[in-house]
């Protein structure tokens, strides 16, 4: 990015703007441009930057877990111990986890939330940006505890990322409590990430901005935060237990103490299920931005998709013992369960019509966000059918806890969830950096991507199905083929993303300049700006008619 | 036991991985009968049952696919901008957002009703014909026949030399157990399960029967097995290191010959018992004691504390020079049999036999050159765990 | 947008941040409560009971297992005196548990009972039994603990058995006392 053209840019804006009245505390002493220096990003209280900082913390994080992924993958490679111990393997399959849910897909989001949301109602910045500069900076000391916990003498998280106690507690490693700490920093970092989006949203919006005009990613983001805020809490609270547990004598999940180790397993998916759609509903969001900006149509059942995204947030906190039909639930709670889980499908189903309904009789160009768009609708539906085989109990007794699970989660989280980071990343990178990205390499991103992708996960629904347990080191020699074939999509797919990498160094270095909308058909006030987007922009509100 | 293999040998070879697995992609219901690729049909009627309920939904979810994905790709083709294509200006229809609300209504109850038959089915566990109490604990099963009087442990016998790719590995590589839980066919079997230290999963995927062992806590299960033969299972819950180490085999058998069978392991084990008196009395040499020492290390404390007595630092403590190896021998003897409250260390008094421990002992007192020159004898053990009786 | 609308939102998202924090703790009682009323994890919450004794349901039985675990391969014996008894719904039982301290140690032991089916834990009443104190015993001590019970004559039709599990816990805070007093 050039400093001196948003100096240039900044200085346009201070001599446009007149009314400095904004709920801002830091309007006015600001307006020079950016700093300069590392004390630009340390101290930033502006919502580019920040966001900026998610997104690449975001893809550092996606590659040490991605890393952690090809380590599981080369021990899973043939049948036998190779490379890594049990115990270590258990680490990085926890690891790879918290780092892929917390580490990468949660913050891709909030920087998203960050970089676009003022730009799409019309905010000059977020609400709350000092305490957007404290939320991100809480999360590279949150993963440093994470991570530095590996090194530690009996090692990291071993006990998965769902960490069900006793292994987590009187079984689990000495370093368990980093592992608390570090999750209390996430959790209150994306509290304070989903208050600024919500107080942004309700009180920044450009005047006509009503509710119902909002673009989709805007509402879903909403309704994302409003989750982030139920559940985040009830994470820490089960992790604050897990440590009192373990460290201080109490027993809440100790049977010999008159607890129950199955108390935990409600209180996490109470927050666990939630939180996969706080994985997914951006993801709605974005998707409903893109498809109809290269289909040249607008969105169909702008209401219903909203609605339909209300009912999903809502119905999340009805079906949380869906992970626990093993458990041991008496039989109405598991009918109870299951009706509930099938019924999330139905507004799932209907977003998914509505797209399909939009491209109909559209224009449709295949840029590559479109791509990634596309491939998000088709194989997130595949993880959406899982999802709904999973949903019903008596087979699920079947499913659980092997690799179908993994299968149907990888493709909701990784063609799902990820696939639309990428959309979005690709979508807006021009906005970002000035610059068009290198089509040709994106293309070969996105079918290497695709390619290998299905190779990594599909199979993994059949290692399931036969019978393969997830979370083990080594497999009975029936599996051997399956998973050669899918650690050989694994390794693909990591190197594929690499590219990605390339593209977006290129874009951020130089190339052909980007028009204000870059999109023939894009629509939204974010296009209205300049490319790149100025370092302060909507100082003077925009009329939405 | 090995000629009752139903359906598994079956799972062992697939010989054109790659071209099966493309196919697969492609088409999953072409393979729905190999059970490398597919849910197994297993050996119940509930297994049957959930098998084609399975299969009933995948087929609604293909149909399903097809029709919206067939759509959606037929308006990529014909809806291409560079076809000329120009775009539609409707953007709403209650009308069709009804439909397809109320459609995927009317298939979910279609799916719903058997799914909730099979489960009250499920879970029926009246009037069962014998009981079995299941015990997981880190990394082994333990069986008893409730009203018999019979119980094993159940652990894994594949070798640390085959899972360390020092020699080639079996066939049933990671799915055999010493001893197998034995069961009659046609009798309603109920299993009480529960665990020891952390949650364990019993799951044997012939019976359709997964069911989480929560320590403290038991739950119920039931299968009742159509045909004789060998049903191999394994832990489905993550409960730590060795997870991915304890099997679960179940050999089925005609009732008569399950009854010999049951009455023939009572014999077994009082014998076993009186061996064990039998070896108070006698009083064992060096290389004996280090080399029983050293099987039944390898197959129960190795785990943890790993074959060269070096532990996990931070996780699992050395025995190599350790004060407790090289420290008082009662102390040590008081540990394995009791264990240490708080730890993964489990009190083995009931798991080992009297010789067992002798030898154990005296193996983690003279190998890894902690040569302390103890032989610790069976009667210390007897003496260790009845002392003033 | 105005400063003071903000600020308000922002007292509003904390507490309620707060109070869901509060919340994943509240779920701890509100899970007993749940649990007790519905047996949805088979726990025992029946405490020393007074209940009067109700009439006796001569038309049926209700089968009881006693299953007894040691927890950790505790060095103990513990066993029921019987395996299972056919019981009247409303007919008062005594059971007696034999317990044996093998070790050379005292030992402090904590019966945790565990009732299944779940939802039938709430018809087995208890009048009197050990597990409502935590036991002590001497190293080789033998003891024989009581439970008096009977079955709550409206429990449901379709329940024929019930199975009551103890699993005895070691009581590890006095167990380490006990070991440092040894030394």
């Amino acid at each position: 990015m050039s400093d001196i053209k948003i100096k240039d840019n900044a200085e346009q804006m201070i001599n446009s703007t007149s009314d400095l009245h904004h709920a801002d505390p830091h309007q006015g002493a600001e307006h020079h441009g950016a700093p300069k220096g590392y004390k630009r990003w340390l101290f930033s209280t502006n919502h580019k930057d920040i966001g900026s900082l998610y997104l690449w913390f975001s893809l550092t994080m996606f590659f040490i877990g991605g890393a952690m992924a090809m380590i599981i993958r080369a021990e899973l490679f043939q049948p036998g111990l190779q490379l890594v111990e049990p115990n270590f393997f258990n680490q990085m399959t926890t690891s790879h986890g918290l780092i892929m849910v917390f580490g990468a897909v949660m913050p891709a989001f909030v920087g998203l939330a960050n970089w676009m949301l003022p730009l799409m109602i019309g905010a000059p910045d977020m609400a709350l940006p000092r305490m957007n500069n404290w939320s991100f900076w809480i999360l590279p000391f949150a993963f440093s505890l994470l991570l530095l916990s590996l090194f530690t003498e009996g090692g990291g998280p071993n006990f998965g990322w769902t960490f069900y106690p006793p292994l987590s507690t009187k079984y689990s490693p000495d370093s368990t409590a980093m592992f608390v700490f570090s999750v209390h920093l996430m959790g209150i970092s994306s509290i304070m990430g989903a208050i600024n989006v919500i107080v942004t949203i309700l009180n920044m919006r450009a005047p006509g901005m009503t509710m119902m005009k909002m673009p989709m990613f805007v509402w879903t983001w909403l309704i994302t935060a409003f989750l982030l805020i139920a559940v985040m809490p009830v994470l820490a609270g089960a992790v604050t237990m897990i440590l009192t547990d373990k460290y201080f004598g109490t027993s809440f999940f100790d049977a010999a103490g008159g607890g129950d180790p199955v108390l935990f397993q409600h209180i996490f998916w109470f927050f666990g299920h939630p939180e996969v759609y706080i994985m997914i509903l951006p993801s709605f969001g974005i998707i409903s931005a893109i498809i109809p900006t290269f289909a040249r149509k607008q969105l169909f059942g702008y209401h219903s998709m909203v609605y339909a995204t209300a009912s999903i947030a809502i119905l999340s906190f009805t079906v949380w013992a869906h992970h626990m039909f093993t458990v041991g639930l008496p039989l109405a709670a598991e009918l109870f369960f299951m009706y509930c889980t099938m019924l999330i499908s139905v507004p799932t189903g209907v977003k998914i019509f509505n797209w399909v309904s939009t491209l109909w009789r559209g224009s449709i160009t295949f840029e590559v966000p479109m791509l990634f768009s596309l491939a998000f609708i088709v194989l997130f539906t595949i993880g959406g059918f899982s999802g709904l085989m999973l949903a019903i109990t008596p087979a699920d007794f079947q499913y659980h806890d092997t690799y179908f699970v993994v299968a149907h989660f990888h493709y909701v989280l990784v063609t799902g969830a990820v696939f639309s980071i990428m959309a979005a990343a690709y979508y807006w990178l021009p906005k970002w950096t000035g610059y068009m990205f290198n089509e040709r390499l994106g293309k070969w991103h996105f079918w290497c991507s695709l390619i290998s992708v299905n190779i990594l996960f599909f199979p993994m629904h059949f290692l399931g199905l036969a019978g393969m347990p997830r979370r083990i080191p080594d497999y009975a020699l029936q599996f051997a083929d399956i998973n050669k074939i899918v650690s050989i999509g694994g390794f693909m797919f990591g190197l594929s993303q690499l590219l990605f990498v390339a593209v977006v160094i290129m874009a951020v270095r130089g190339g052909q300049k980007a028009p204000a909308k870059p999109w023939e058909g894009a629509e939204g006030l974010e296009w209205t700006v300049p490319s790149p987007a100025p370092y302060h922009t909507f100082d003077t509100p925009p009329e939405v008619k | 036991m090995d000629n009752f293999e139903g359906g598994y040998v079956r799972l062992s070879k697939l010989t054109t991985p790659l071209i099966a697995s493309v196919l697969g992609i492609v088409s999953t219901p072409l393979f729905a009968q190999q059970s490398t690729l597919n849910m197994t049909e297993g050996v119940t009627g509930i297994s049957n049952t959930v098998y084609n309920l399975h299969m009933t939904i995948l087929y609604i979810c293909i149909a399903i696919a097809v029709i919206v994905f067939g759509i959606m790709f037929w308006s990529l083709y014909r809806h291409r901008k560079s076809q000329g294509a120009i775009a539609a200006k409707f953007h709403e229809s209650t009308t069709v957002e009804i439909i397809w609300t109320a459609i995927p209504i009317v298939i979910l109850i279609a799916m719903a009703i058997p799914s909730t038959q099979a489960l009250i089915l499920m879970e029926d566990t009246s009037e069962a014909d014998i009981t079995i109490q299941i015990t997981g604990s880190q990394w082994k099963w333990h069986y008893r026949y409730f009203d018999h009087d019979l119980e094993f442990y159940s652990r894994l016998t594949t070798s640390q030399a085959e899972i360390n790719n020092e020699v080639e590995k079996q066939p049933y590589y990671l799915k055999e157990v010493d001893n197998p839980l034995v069961l009659p066919i046609n009798k309603k079997i109920r299993f009480l399960v529960t665990a020891d230290d952390v949650i364990h999963s019993w799951w044997v995927p012939a019976f359709a029967v997964k069911k989480d062992a929560n320590p403290g806590f038991i739950n119920e299960a039931w299968t009742k097995i159509d045909t004789p033969g060998t049903y191999r299972g394994q832990c489905a819950e993550l409960c730590g290191k060795d997870h991915g180490f304890m099997p679960i085999v179940v050999t089925a058998l005609e009732p008569e010959a399950f009854d010999d069978w049951l009455a023939q392991a009572k014999i077994t084990a009082n014998q076993q018992l009186q061996a064990e008196q039998q070896s108070l009395t006698k009083t064992m040499d060096m290389p004996t004691m280090m080399t029983l020492g050293e099987t039944v290390y390898n197959r129960t404390c190795a785990a943890c504390h790993q074959a060269g007595g070096q532990g996990i630092p931070g996780a699992f403590p050395a025995l190599k020079n350790s004060p407790v190896a090289l420290g008082d021998v009662n102390k040590h003897i008081n540990i394995v049999l009791q264990g240490v409250p708080g730890t993964a260390m489990a009190a083995f008094a009931k798991q080992l036999t009297k010789k067992e421990l002798a030898a154990v002992i005296t193996y983690e007192r003279n190998a890894w050159d902690n040569n302390t020159g103890d032989i610790v004898q069976p009667a210390q053990i007897d003496t260790a765990l009845t002392n003033s009786n | 947008m105005t400063a003071p609308k903000i600020k308000k939102h922002l007292r509003l998202l904390i507490f309620s941040a707060v109070g869901m924090f509060g919340f994943g703790f509240a779920l701890v009682p509100l899970y007993d409560v749940f649990c007790d009323i519905t047996g949805l994890n088979g726990k025992d919450y029946s405490r020393e009971s007074s209940v009067p004794m109700t009439t006796v349901d001569e038309s049926r039985t209700v089968k009881v297992e006693f299953v007894t675990y040691l927890n950790k391969q505790l060095p103990w014996q513990f066993k029921p005196e019987i395996n299972s008894i056919e019981l009247h719904p409303g007919e008062r039982y005594q059971v007696s548990f034999m317990a044996v301290n093998q070790s050379d140690q005292d030992t402090f032991g904590r019966a945790v009972p565990s009732i299944s089916p779940g939802y039938g834990a709430q018809y087995l009443v208890k009048t009197e039994c050990f597990c409502f104190q935590e036991q002590m015993l001497a190293a080789n001590e033998e003891a024989t603990m009581p439970l008096i019970f009977y079955i709550d004559p409206n429990i449901p039709a379709d329940i024929s058995t019930l199975t009551l599990a103890y699993t005895l816990f070691k009581n590890e805070p006095n167990a380490d006392l006990a070991m440092n007093q040894k030394k």
